[in-house]
């Protein structure tokens, strides 16, 4: 937690794959102005992993009980809730649950549903989604048990951090297969409507995870919503345009 | 290609090469591979691309491998619509992610797809140049061909996923076979509180042989048995098994503990497993309006230790011969003993006691010091969990042996009234 302490609350969530370091170009540039909240899902980063339950983060509702959870620790009202990727539906059930907690919601690449369906483009196919739980398993063959105590688990240990950032992305296999599962296999599409709070929609060019129609279909079912086109390709402008972001952000954040 | 230097006289029977001769063929091998032919026809393909994954440069072995023409695919083409749909999600996710954050990436695993739209498996190295802006410049990316490699990987995958199935239904094969040996509810007398303990060794994935249990042996009479089998796995706990359920029906049949242990080592003999036990198997019932008769006897076994009210530890039961052995004729004595308000009896097994750290036993000594110190208002539940936890704790969590204890309370004249029914 960083920035000014009475600002109002920015909470930053990372999508499926890395952690909060995807915030570290963006989230710095909102310390003037806000209180920055960066956190890390249970069972991702450098969370306890003795609070993974595998239950709870079957489905998304887990993870959105974890920002209801953080806001509550916090005692944020109002937050402006950023959601990279799988967090932007995230960001929509918690503030589902907790509406005086969450005033305003940024999407970063937000897909409601991934694979396609009648009528609608997700971009995948389900065997496509058995395919990338391949690739996970094919990448994790180096992964050793071991290392979880390591990875996991240290935020008050600065000398781990030169490991935190080598094992950047790298977490316990069977968590990151069920965060894919629960990802890429949840359908958020009517729950898009019910969103009631500000919403800004980025939108990447050439993004294969969330395609442009995918971005336009989620600003077209959240009545008070807001759609930016970036310039910046693929599915992190958070890492590879963070000035174009920071702007983006910046100017919803100065209508509302 | 440059042509071959003739190389004369020499001529596989000729004779040996000579020194110029040596060095035309070092240079000519030195032209052959000049840096721009080994850039297109290395044994790996390499790529360089933008950034954002756009391919500005590609090599000859990368083209055959893939089929592309080079002039619809260089700058074209972007690196992950190479890549099969799941790939290139995770390319999304975790490549393009790290290979910004870190400068590079190794060893990534992902398939090609070729124009034929065949699947290549690959193994991906990748760095991120950075320009004298320190902004990202150019990606330099070198795939190996890796299909063997994978298909052996994917059989060392497969054979992990069958080791983890396999470890699972061992462990739970272990906890429902350790639970048929444990009482199915907290073991109750009405009158009297009682508490019985169990953890197992290590991880849990191996039966253990300790096993104990309370029952109602006849109206107003409960047993209390308590024991060990030498061992773990399936033997030890078929032999546990035996043993538990002999001393269950010997001792509906027969007052005397004595005689249910001897009963006991019989079967075990008939069992012919070369296996031995120790127990103790006890009887109480209420003798006076507070007080309780308890009559044991202890076959290879430590004997149980009474403390009462104002802390002091003895010892109850006279030794009594291992049940099981051959060449060990069985022998156990009855003995009882009043147990007043206050008075707790405490059974454990050698997993307390032979607890180790750095070769240092938790020993009786520990055990009477620890039962001294609780205070004499702890219940049955308490103290059976001091003794647990003090034992686990004295090897830092990693029991290699299993505990079982069992803590009899006769409650005090103030505690008369919570005891519970009876």
């Amino acid at each position: 937690m960083t920035g000014v302490p009475d600002g109002r609350p920015m909470v930053f969530a990372h999508g499926f794959g890395c952690d909060q370091h995807m915030w570290r170009f963006v989230a710095p540039a909102f310390e003037g102005a806000y209180r920055v909240v960066l956190f890390d899902y249970v069972g991702v980063g450098g969370s306890d992993l003795a609070a993974y339950d595998v239950d709870r983060y079957s489905s998304l509702d887990g993870y959105a009980s974890d920002v209801v959870e953080v806001c509550e620790a916090l005692e944020l009202t109002d937050a402006v809730f950023i959601g990279h990727s799988v967090s932007s539906m995230i960001g929509v059930l918690a503030a589902r649950r907790a509406p005086e907690r969450i005033g305003a919601l940024v999407m970063v690449g937000p897909s409601p549903r991934y694979i396609d369906d009648d009528g609608y483009v997700g971009g995948f196919e389900p065997d496509d989604i058995d395919g990338l739980l391949a690739s996970l398993e094919n990448n994790y063959l180096g992964w050793s048990s071991q290392m979880a105590p390591v990875i996991m688990g240290n935020p008050d240990r600065p000398e781990l951090g030169a490991e935190l950032t080598e094992s950047f992305c790298r977490t316990d296999p069977k968590i990151q297969a069920r965060f894919a599962r629960a990802t890429f296999l949840s359908d958020n599409r009517d729950d898009l409507v019910e969103v009631t709070v500000p919403t800004l929609v980025l939108q990447c060019s050439d993004d294969v995870i969330a395609p442009e129609a995918v971005g336009r279909f989620v600003h077209r079912q959240i009545p008070q919503s807001t759609f930016v086109q970036l310039r910046a390709t693929g599915h992190c402008p958070n890492l590879s345009a963070p000035q174009e972001t920071i702007d983006a952000i910046e100017g919803f954040l100065g209508s509302l | 290609m440059p042509s071959r230097v003739s190389s004369g006289a020499s001529s596989e029977h000729g004779p040996p090469r000579t020194a110029p001769q040596a060095d035309a063929a070092f240079y000519q091998a030195l032209v052959e591979d000049d840096p721009e032919d080994l850039y297109e026809h290395a044994p790996c393909a390499y790529l360089s691309s933008l950034p954002d994954g756009t391919i500005v440069k590609a090599n000859a072995t990368f083209l055959s491998w893939t089929g592309y023409d080079r002039d619809a695919f260089v700058g074209r083409r972007r690196f992950q619509e190479l890549l099969a749909p799941g790939d290139r999600i995770f390319y999304e996710t975790h490549f393009a992610p790290a290979l910004r954050m870190q400068g590079q990436v190794r060893e990534i695993a992902v398939e090609l797809v070729t124009t034929a739209g065949q699947r290549l498996p690959v193994l991906v190295n990748a760095v991120l140049e950075r320009g004298p802006d320190g902004e990202p410049r150019v990606v330099r990316t070198v795939i190996f061909d890796a299909r063997e490699r994978r298909s052996y990987e994917a059989e060392l995958v497969a054979a992990r996923r069958r080791a983890e199935e396999s470890e699972a239904r061992a462990r739970d094969l272990a906890a429902t076979l350790q639970s048929s040996l444990l009482p199915p509810l907290a073991p109750s007398i009405p009158g009297l509180d009682v508490a019985g303990a169990y953890r197992p060794s290590g991880d849990g994935t191996e039966v253990g042989g300790d096993f104990y249990d309370v029952f109602e042996t006849s109206a107003e009479t409960w047993g209390i048995m308590l024991g060990d089998v030498c061992g773990k796995g399936p033997a030890a706990a078929a032999m546990t098994a035996v043993a538990r359920y002999t001393i269950l029906a010997a001792g509906l049949r027969a007052a005397s503990p004595a005689a249910v242990l001897q009963t006991v080592h019989e079967a075990l003999l008939q069992q012919q497993r070369d296996r031995f036990c120790t127990a103790v198997y006890m009887t109480v019932q209420r003798s006076s309006g507070s007080e309780w008769t308890a009559t044991l006897a202890c076959a290879g076994h430590e004997r149980p230790l009474r403390i009462d009210a104002d802390g002091t530890v003895d010892r109850i039961g006279r030794y009594g011969r291992i049940l099981g052995m051959v060449s060990s004729q069985h022998r156990s004595t009855d003995v009882s003993v009043v147990l007043r308000p206050g008075d707790r009896v405490v059974l454990y097994t050698d997993g307390v006691t032979d607890a180790r750290r750095d070769g240092e036993l938790f020993g009786s000594g520990r055990l009477i010091d620890l039962l001294a110190r609780t205070p004499a208002a702890a219940d049955a539940r308490q103290t059976a969990d001091a003794i647990v936890d003090a034992a686990v704790e004295f090897q830092d969590g990693r029991t290699v042996d299993d505990i079982a204890v069992v803590v009899l309370s006769v409650p005090g004249a103030e505690q008369l009234g919570s005891a519970g029914p009876g």
